[in-house]
């Protein structure tokens, strides 16, 4: 049975394997090995028999092919209404297939099917919302994703992210050294505007513990300085766990379940660990649903709760405003007409809509909605790992003019997108499309608009 | 033949149409998973009540929902059809003067003209879903042979219906054919997409409960469908 060296059924679990996946650039070879991969069939449809319950079952059999789910469909609708893009036509020709075919597929089939689930469905689950049967199809997508994952039919970015999962606990490689390193780094930067800054490490039985995306230490250590300095002025009790920091899930994307329930449970472990009283996630929308919301389940959680009550960033910028604990300037709201970005993650999947207008009213003085928006709100075009795949970079680009049509419609020049997926289509929206919008995370817009108090401020020389 | 499919046959029919609506909702709720479809039903069961109903509830009311609205046509269509589908049959005199004779009970009935009109609305609704999948891309395109027949089955009690009403030339031929229309229908339920008959109630509950228990229902006032 010919399994490449780098694309394979394998799991990606040693820094070597890992490493050799990382170097084959845009992953050149992998695809190529990929083309030779076999089906295992026998496998592939033992998967199914053993996973596809009855609600899968009964979504794909009922399907009464009426075709409303198609205008709910942003890729339908940025590719001038193609009826290959109609959700139903989508998962029925995929995962209904492998199915009706009892899993006999061949190669060019899952190919197939792998280049659907990833660069025509983004698993916003929008289309569930418009289908009278409730059928979800985004749900279904994920399923499939998983079902690809365990033949090897997965994406090199995706592949390489549920490597960086199960060997680093994080989707990059970020150590436990380095995350900490960062964090001390970060209070030598700000300390000195923020006399006793601090970003504490490891404090027990603290009001909340903060978690974040690897990106943040990676790439955008200044998100974490400004964690800290709003927690500091908000005056919370917080604490950062050493191990068990990040949120996200690439794992999730690819459908790697191992891989997710692995991750989960190093950031619950933590908090048996530290016992706070609260988990507080950062701005991130996938990162709250994979820990926050489908975590509990891939820990085989009945209460389907994480072990402590987990809220996300939005919930605690709300909260703050609400009580107090931060205050605006009046003088300082923002002036100019601003829209919000709906994740889908932690809006449609979550139920925080209400929340983000909550947040609008105090900081901005012309807030727009998007239409449509809160849960029935179009993806941002990124989601579902599309973002971080390179094979289907012309795809997504398409997918984008759905949201810069919709942002266009506001009149708003700056674009709120409290998730990281978000802010990332909204930038490479900008660098693509050349509308003049700025977009933004809460946390830099917050710390130009709190009120600093006077024991907080550094002392003039 | 009259006396064998309105007795014995239509007794089958009925026993299948029972037995196999009972089997399959049993099945399907047996086949509920918490942890594969992550939604712990039980553990938070009057969140998910909640959601299952406002689910169901939201759904069966024209233009309830977002998508009710946004298909402005297509909903009033689909209405009529659905609920002319499920009213006539059951309240028609002629079907009850037959509960009477056979179990000795029968239910209020429609005026004649009434149940006239609710037919031929029916039956224009149905030409008009069959015009749609051919005329419209979209629809088209995961359009099947398996949907038209069921379509046919759906409409065949219908047509001869309305022509044996009115008297047609071969008027026993079409009740004969009306009767044994309505008995396909009744036994194609259980075994075909017609099941969404009560399936429809099932996967409603199911993403309702998945929404009131998972995606928010807990936090918030509830998705607005």
């Amino acid at each position: 049975m010919p399994e490449g060296k780098l694309c394979n059924k394998q799991t990606v679990d040693t820094k070597e394997l890992l490493s050799a996946l990382l170097n084959d650039k845009s992953g050149k070879q992998y695809y190529e090995e990929m083309n030779h991969l076999d089906v295992d069939s026998k496998a592939l449809w033992g998967l199914i028999q053993k996973s596809c319950k009855s609600r899968l079952r009964t979504w794909l059999e009922i399907c009464a092919h009426c075709g409303m789910c198609a205008d709910s469909c942003f890729y339908y609708l940025a590719n001038n209404r193609d009826p290959r893009q109609v959700p139903s036509y989508k998962i029925q020709s995929t995962l209904g297939e492998l199915i009706r075919r009892k899993g006999n597929v061949d190669n060019a089939f899952m190919q197939m099917c792998m280049d659907t689930a990833y660069s025509k469905c983004s698993c916003c689950t929008r289309c569930g919302l418009y289908c009278p049967f409730g059928i979800d199809m985004g749900i279904m997508f994920g399923y499939l994703r998983g079902l690809l994952f365990s033949q090897g039919f997965t994406p090199w970015e995706m592949k390489i992210g549920t490597g960086m999962h199960r060997i680093y606990r994080a989707q990059m490689d970020v150590t436990t050294e380095d995350w900490v390193e960062t964090c001390e780094w970060m209070v030598e930067e700000y300390e000195d505007d923020w006399p006793k800054l601090t970003i504490p490490i490891d404090e027990k039985n603290a009001d909340i513990m903060y978690t974040v995306n690897a990106r943040e230490p990676k790439h955008y250590p200044d998100d974490l300085a400004e964690a800290a300095v709003l927690f500091h002025i908000a005056g919370e009790k917080w604490t950062v766990p050493s191990e068990g920091w990040e949120e996200t899930s690439l794992a999730m994307f690819a459908g790697d379940w191992a891989a997710c329930k692995m991750q989960v449970e190093h950031v619950y472990a933590a908090m048996d660990r530290l016992k706070p009283k609260r988990m507080v996630v950062t701005e991130c929308g996938h990162a709250y649903r994979a820990t926050v919301i489908e975590g509990p389940y891939w820990a085989g959680l009945k209460s389907g709760q994480p072990p402590v009550e987990s809220i996300h960033y939005v919930e605690w910028v709300a909260e703050a405003l609400r009580t107090g604990k931060l205050k605006i300037d009046p003088a300082k709201k923002i002036k100019e007409p601003v829209t919000y970005q709906d994740s889908c993650n932690y809006i449609r999947n979550a139920g925080l809509g209400d929340i983000a207008r909550e947040i609008m009213s105090y900081i901005a003085e012309d807030f727009r909605e998007m239409s449509p928006c809160r849960e029935h709100n179009f993806c941002c075009g990124g989601g579902g790992g599309l973002n971080g795949i390179g094979r289907y970079r012309q795809q997504r680009n398409i997918g984008l003019q759905v949201k810069r049509d919709q942002i266009l419609a506001t009149g708003a020049k700056m674009v709120i997108a409290p998730c990281h997926n978000c802010w990332d289509a909204i930038r490479d929206m900008e660098e693509i499309y050349h509308i003049g919008i700025k977009w933004s995370f809460l946390k830099p817009l917050l710390l130009n608009m709190v009120i600093v108090p006077d024991d907080l401020k550094p002392k003039e020389e | 033949m009259y006396e064998f499919v309105r007795g014995p046959l239509a007794l089958i029919a009925f026993l299948i149409f029972f037995v196999g609506m009972i089997y399959r909702t049993i099945k399907y709720i047996r086949g509920l998973d918490w942890q594969a479809d992550r939604v712990a039903y039980t553990a938070h069961f009057s969140y998910g009540l909640k959601g299952a109903l406002r689910s169901i509830l939201y759904w069966l009311i024209p233009y309830g929902t977002h998508s009710w609205r946004y298909y402005k046509v297509f909903t009033l269509i689909f209405f009529t059809f659905h609920v002319g589908l499920l009213i006539t049959p059951i309240f028609l005199l002629g079907h009850n003067i037959l509960l009477k004779e056979s179990w000795g009970f029968s239910l209020p009935t429609l005026p004649e003209a009434v149940a006239d009109t609710l037919t031929v609305l029916v039956i224009i609704a149905g030409i008009f879903m069959i015009l749609r999948r051919i005329a419209l891309p979209e629809v088209r395109i995961i359009t099947t042979a398996y949907d038209y027949l069921i379509l046919a089955i759906a409409l065949a009690p219908f047509v001869t219906g309305f022509l044996a009403y009115h008297q047609a030339p071969t008027y026993n031929f079409w009740l004969i054919a009306h009767i044994l229309a309505g008995e396909i229908m009744l036994v194609a339920i259980p075994f075909t997409k017609l099941s969404h008959f009560i399936l429809f109630f099932l996967t409603r509950a199911q993403l309702g409960m998945d929404y009131g228990i998972k995606r928010g229902g807990m936090k918030g006032k509830g998705l607005a469908w």
